[in-house]
């Protein structure tokens, strides 16, 4: 899929160069001996100025790592579970960073409330059973003991559609 | 799969050191050299073991807007309403999972306008109340699954 980032305004160089970086790399970093001296022609930098502006990035939080992202599935890692929860606002920073620091916690984010869906916690997690990311959703409740009003876990039992985040080249 | 393609596994997910010659770090610390890394790492993108490997961006700080949705979708409807789904552009992921709100999908727009947008069209095609969360603080980002 695209995500349509529109390039017709002036823009500062380095998320020009950020955006030319996510065209080059989007499908993966060439496997190379020398990868930043492969980016680096791209780019039309030095090798220098293109690892300072990785290290920039990165320290920026635009790249959160340049990483290897495993199958799940393959490496046994079959079931997930979106785990839900009701905690009170004024908690929140720190059971959120509670619930993140876990080491099976994938991601872990505040989201609002809605007519009809109280919880304002989220934390997924992954497991290689079922009973794997149970014992997971009880550690966490453990956790927030009577910080927490009310929580639920969303198990996924299909794969409907998973194209992943995709900026469009011909955007540029 | 071997004990060093375990161990490369599991390294790389935490990520590659920023250093002149980072392929060579790697290979000191896990023992062998630049080349077996590159090769291992090549095998097992081919097999499909590992799916990508490469800068991790952070798209939100690139600008776009994202927002998870839910639906619930009438059983016998379901499978319609996933091929809609399917079909849009804007639509990166989506899952059933098992509850009421039984559809969950993550969109992706070039702005906030365009989400909402996408939201009312999707309640128009299908006539069901998107359940619009879009994350308002984030904790913890970073998948580990290590082998």
């Amino acid at each position: 899929m695209s995500v349509c980032i529109s390039r017709s305004e002036p823009e500062l160089e380095l998320s020009s160069l950020a955006l030319r970086l996510v065209e080059l790399t989007q499908a993966g970093l060439p496997l190379l001996e020398d990868p930043w001296a492969w980016l680096a022609e791209q780019l039309s930098l030095s090798v220098e100025s293109t690892l300072d502006l990785l290290k920039r990035l990165q320290a920026e939080g635009a790249i959160r790592r340049i990483a290897a992202v495993p199958n799940h599935y393959r490496l046994g890692y079959r079931h997930n579970g979106m785990t839900v929860w009701d905690v009170a606002d004024t908690d929140m920073p720190r059971l959120g960073a509670l619930l993140g620091a876990q080491p099976f916690v994938s991601h872990c984010y505040r989201r609002p409330r809605r007519p009809g869906w109280r919880y304002n916690l989220f934390a997924m997690v992954h497991g290689r059973s079922r009973e794997e990311i149970d014992s997971y959703r009880d550690h966490l409740r453990y956790l927030l003991g009577d910080a927490c009003a009310a929580d639920d876990m969303l198990v996924s039992s299909r794969i409907l559609k998973k194209t992943g985040l995709r900026l469009s080249p011909s955007q540029g | 799969m071997d004990d060093l393609d375990r161990r490369l596994i599991n390294r790389l997910q935490l990520g590659l050191p920023l250093v002149r010659q980072p392929w060579q770090v790697l290979a000191a610390e896990l023992g062998c050299s630049s080349v077996e890394l590159l090769d291992r790492l090549h095998e097992m993108l081919i097999d499909g073991v590992l799916t990508r490997f490469g800068p991790m961006f952070d798209l939100d700080r690139l600008g776009g807007a994202f927002t998870l949705a839910a639906l619930a979708v009438p059983e016998p409807r379901f499978e319609a309403v996933a091929e809609l789904l399917g079909d849009m552009p804007e639509v990166a992921h989506n899952y059933r999972r098992e509850h009421t709100w039984n559809m969950w999908f993550v969109l992706a727009c070039a702005s906030e306008q365009a989400i909402g947008e996408t939201l009312s069209r999707i309640e128009r095609l299908t006539g069901l109340v998107p359940l619009n969360l879009p994350k308002e603080e984030t904790y913890h980002v970073g998948l580990y699954f290590p082998v």
